[in-house]
């Protein structure tokens, strides 16, 4: 029905080529340095041709970092695991707190919830230094300083919300009828939650917990204020790593790329939930 | 009467458990939270006090004295304007941008699908991590847009590092990151809308534009607002990507709140200035967050109907 003309289809496709190109590049490029010595980084002009290498990478994942100072130690990996662990851990308790919290506030509604689940997802949009920088004192009185239990504990005020919101958007979408019929049947609350209301909201708990590992993977104030270099995950890590191993280029952009991967490769697994998790459920993708 | 006798005590019991149950179901994750909440009333305290680390004998209540200095203080004005500058400038480029680019890839086919998984690439990158990436590419000696620059005839683009394009440089990097959100966001509004009202212009050969602009624009528009809203908090909070490239530098070209509040408390160790800051941002953030919720809840209530 829609006649569309050469020319139309022509500057469309130039539009979305140049689209791609802005949203594209600079990962690609980064990736392309990340296989490159300091050499073929610094030649003037700059060319797609050059021998592939995976020093940089081996550099990292060995910790030793050769500079023209001599062979200087890192622990790159080290920030790997600390964004792995902190991420794992503080999805897995986001979910046992977050779930069961999700779905009093959906099925039964009790005196104040509304206030409550209000003021957990206004705790999003506070300025996060607002709570970290009184935090800072706070910890290093409770021994909390430059732990992982500390960190973690924090990174409830980016999980739960997500979770608690997206989570409770699921369960109001399964009939109250099916878990009425069940319990009728003579099963007791706990085991029709069990049973019934956690496989139906399985998916909404999927994508709650896949995207809130990816918002907590993806912080940066958090672990910057409260956690010193032994804990830091690598959005810190990288940026450290950045002024201590001065102009040794190609190691930055491998760490940059192993830091970014997962998520990547997250979310091109998890695509589907995206869409409706990014906006809180605000939209059905 | 046996059976009656067995339910009579279940009935109560489930009727007791049925009052606590949700506050026993929620009680975790609101411990978690309320611990939050001290420092924030900490922080409240803190913005009334003259507090600095680095003399912490002169540590005495001055009640609205951080506040009322603002007034005469060109540093708070400049953070101000920075702030609100960074989040005009970058919202209204990325709801262009976005809107746009929802637009090409509003038909649903295999391409498009592709293409809009591909650019969601950027929002999964870590705003730090995305901002190191940009400093790689406009590094002066072998940045590859700085080598662009020259082929368009500008030597010594500085990016960042010059005052004068330091705003551009960061604003690039949260349109890079944040552009991909509001299209994914108007690309599902799009594709939600009822198609009757688009046959019914094309049968009776209403102009696009006319369309675009009568039909599409005004059924969009609360996803518009949604997403711009949305933007506009986190916009105006923007920590990671100015830290990470320039720590608010050039000189104070990019103190932008949160950025000046973490300068202050660390390096300049005035936590009553800090925190009398962080308060006035999140005054600015609690109202507009409040619209937005209202805002979200509506459009998520009408999403269901529709659903």
């Amino acid at each position: 029905m829609e006649t569309t003309s050469p020319v139309e289809r022509l500057l469309r496709g130039i539009a979305i080529t140049l689209v791609c190109l802005f949203f594209m590049f600079p990962i690609v490029w980064i990736v392309l340095m990340s296989f490159q010595t300091n050499e073929t980084i610094l030649r003037v002009p700059p060319s797609v041709i050059f021998a592939p290498t995976l020093e940089n990478y081996t550099a990292l994942i060995t910790g030793k970092l050769e500079t023209q100072a001599g062979t200087l130690d890192i622990d790159f990996m080290g920030n790997l695991w600390n964004s792995l662990f902190l991420s794992t851990a503080s999805v897995a308790i986001g979910l046992i707190l977050g779930v069961p919290a999700a779905y009093a506030f959906a099925r039964l509604k009790f005196r104040g919830s509304e206030d409550i689940a209000f003021t957990l997802l206004s705790f999003r949009f506070a300025p996060p230094l607002l709570v970290l920088l009184p935090l800072t004192i706070y910890f290093q009185q409770l021994g909390l300083a430059n732990t992982y239990g500390g960190l973690i504990w924090v990174y409830q005020l980016i999980v739960l919300p997500l979770i608690l919101w997206i989570v409770r958007g699921y369960f109001e979408d399964i009939p109250a009828d099916i878990e009425y019929a069940y319990r009728i049947a003579g099963h007791d609350f706990w085991s029709t939650f069990r049973r019934i209301a956690l496989p139906l909201a399985g998916p909404g708990i999927a994508a709650a917990g896949l995207l809130s590992f990816i918002f907590a993977w993806n912080n940066f104030v958090f672990a910057l204020v409260l956690a010193s270099a032994d804990k830091q995950p690598v959005t810190v890590g990288a940026l450290a790593f950045v002024t201590a191993s001065g102009i040794q280029y190609g190691q930055v952009a491998a760490g940059i790329v192993l830091s970014i991967a997962p998520t990547f490769a997250l979310a091109l697994y998890a695509q589907r939930y995206l869409v409706e998790g990014l906006s809180l459920g605000a939209v059905k993708g | 009467m046996t059976t009656a006798a067995t339910d009579q005590p279940r009935r109560r019991r489930f009727r007791v458990s049925r009052r606590v149950l949700p506050y026993l179901l929620s009680l975790p994750a609101l411990l978690t939270c309320i611990g939050i909440l001290i420092p924030f009333l900490t922080a409240v305290i803190y913005s009334l006090q003259r507090y600095r680390l680095s003399q912490p004998w002169a540590r005495k209540f001055n009640w609205g004295e951080n506040y009322l200095n603002f007034f005469t203080d060109p540093a708070f004005w400049n953070t101000l304007k920075v702030s609100v500058t960074y989040a005009f400038l970058t919202v209204t480029v990325e709801l262009l941008l976005g809107l746009g680019i929802a637009l090409l890839l509003q038909k649903r086919n295999r391409t498009n699908n592709f293409i809009s998984i591909m650019l969601l690439m950027p929002l999964m990158t870590a705003p730090a991590l995305a901002a190191l990436m940009w400093k790689l590419m406009t590094n002066p000696g072998f940045g590859i847009l700085s080598y662009f620059a020259t082929l368009l005839g500008i030597q010594d683009f500085n990016w960042a590092s010059d005052p004068q394009t330091a705003m551009l440089t960061v604003v690039i990097v949260d349109v890079w990151v944040y552009t991909p959100f509001i299209m994914i966001l108007l690309l599902a509004g799009l594709r939600s809308l009822p198609p009757q009202p688009f046959e019914a212009a094309a049968l009776d050969g209403v102009p696009r534009w006319f369309v675009f602009w009568r039909i599409t624009l005004p059924m969009l528009t609360p996803f518009l607002l949604t997403a711009t809203l949305f933007r506009v908090i986190e916009s105006i909070q923007q920590f990671d990507i100015i830290y990470a490239m320039t720590q608010g530098g050039p000189g104070d070209t990019l103190t932008v709140f949160q950025v000046e509040a973490y300068l202050n408390f660390f390096q300049s160790t005035n936590v009553g200035r800090s925190a009398a800051l962080l308060m006035i941002l999140w005054a600015i953030t609690y109202v507009l967050s409040n619209i937005f919720i209202k805002n979200w809840l509506r459009l998520r209530e009408k999403q269901r109907g529709n659903a």
